[in-house]
């Protein structure tokens, strides 16, 4: 079983019976196919950012267990992941490889505790010996009906939509 | 094809098949490129993701420093550290200078009790007798790689074609680069023109942005590509080819790769 498996497992167990009704916060994030010689799956960081006061709110990372080249996730770095050490905050597992991925953050704590504003998920993608891209989701929490929020990355990533309910 | 990680080392990228460009890419990087006295020049070399800013040494076995004159020049502080490998090269004469690397080695792939290997070596007889009893689905490939950069004092002058694996023959010279400009270059097989040869060009400081930033070209039926260099800095080249030349005839081809780096000037 892949480490975040395990982890969402055990926050699911904890926060769903506790907060049977939590509001839903899902993605689902495509991961090009590349024509190149040398393929890595990249490292994506999954991030909420609070419009007005900035504040972050880590929601997970795939990447391959190697630290050397989470720094190549830039801006996660600098916002939030250079402050953090083993295990990293949110729903961490391994890489993906190119395909339609999705996953559920609902279950997080951070969530259910999710002051009501203005965010952004941020989704950061770095590939070694490739390229890196950003692409941002503006959503409203709590979501007032069943929202799809939906953006298209240009390089390293293809379409990301979000999945809110209240 | 599923190729089993190596040891993480440079000389295995240095001798890795692949017909497209690496992306651990192998370079030197001369400090100058052209000057107008004779003087020493220093030549870091190093395999990075992020092109010219150093992650790896590699060994300096098979460098020369060739002199307009067509003998060696002197060659000064070799050093292998931990992040990059460098040296000095004297510039004593008027004229252009070739700095290259070149080692060709032979590769061999087999199976083992279902699991895949490889093993290089200088010699394809030696390399050939280390393959142990039982191994199966042997292949041996030759491997020349030329790892190249030019420096310049005064003005430039030709150089002929060594005539022997994939190299680059200078229409424009390079060390009359100049941004807006288009260069021309010939790539030449066992010194014969060389059509179909992929090109890759990456221009330095890709630590500094989100992309490769790659232009490609192939070589015409003449071996020929024309670069047009969009701005001044320092370009890092890969060409690869492939055919069944091979010295040994055991071998079941050749694959070829030259990596230059050429710098081009504001004018």
């Amino acid at each position: 079983m892949r480490p975040w498996l395990s982890l969402f497992a055990a926050l699911f167990a904890g926060v769903a019976a506790a907060n049977a009704a939590a509001a839903e916060l899902r993605l689902e994030v495509e991961i090009p196919r590349m024509a190149v010689a040398e393929y890595h799956a990249p490292y994506l960081a999954f991030w909420l950012k609070h419009a007005d006061s900035g504040e972050i709110v880590p929601l997970g990372l795939w990447y391959d267990d190697q630290d050397k080249w989470l720094k190549d996730l830039r801006l996660w770095w600098r916002r939030t992941g250079r402050a953090q050490s083993k295990p990293y905050d949110g729903l961490t597992g391994a890489t993906r490889r190119p395909g339609i991925h999705s996953v559920d953050f609902s279950p997080l704590p951070a969530l259910a505790e999710l002051p009501a504003g203005d965010y952004e998920l941020v989704v950061e993608a770095a590939r070694e010996v490739g390229g890196r891209e950003v692409v941002r989701l503006p959503f409203q929490w709590p979501a007032t009906g069943n929202k799809t929020v939906r953006a298209d990355g240009e390089q390293e990533l293809g379409r990301v939509q979000l999945r809110l309910a209240p | 094809m599923k190729i089993p990680p190596f040891a993480g080392t440079a000389l295995a990228a240095l001798l890795t098949l692949s017909p497209a460009a690496q992306a651990h890419k192998l370079w030197l990087l001369p400090s100058h490129t052209v000057v107008s006295e004779a003087q020493w020049i220093t030549v870091d070399a190093s395999v990075s993701n992020d092109i010219f800013d150093v992650d790896r040494p590699f060994p300096l076995q098979g460098l020369t420093v060739t002199g307009p004159d067509g003998k060696e020049a002197p060659v000064d502080h070799r050093f292998e550290g931990h992040r990059r490998s460098s040296f000095d090269a004297e510039l004593s004469q008027e004229g252009s200078y070739r700095i290259t690397l070149f080692r060709p080695m032979y590769m061999a792939f087999y199976q083992l009790d279902g699991e895949r290997h490889r093993r290089r070596g200088d010699s394809a007889e030696a390399l050939l007798r280390e393959i142990p009893e039982g191994a199966e689905e042997m292949r041996l490939s030759e491997v020349m790689n030329r790892l190249e950069t030019f420096a310049t004092v005064g003005a430039p002058s030709d150089f002929k074609p060594v005539g022997k694996g994939l190299e680059l023959q200078p229409v424009t010279h390079p060390n009359d680069l100049y941004a807006g400009e288009t260069a021309l270059f010939r790539f030449l097989v066992d010194g014969e023109p060389a059509a179909g040869v992929e090109v890759e060009v990456v221009p330095g400081g890709s630590r500094y942005r989100d992309n490769h930033g790659a232009l490609t070209a192939t070589s015409d039926d003449n071996g020929e590509i024309k670069l047009h260099w969009p701005q001044a800095g320092r370009y890092h080249l890969e060409a690869a080819y492939s055919d069944d030349r091979a010295a040994h005839p055991k071998a079941d081809g050749r694959r070829l790769q030259y990596m230059g780096t050429f710098e081009v000037l504001p004018l």
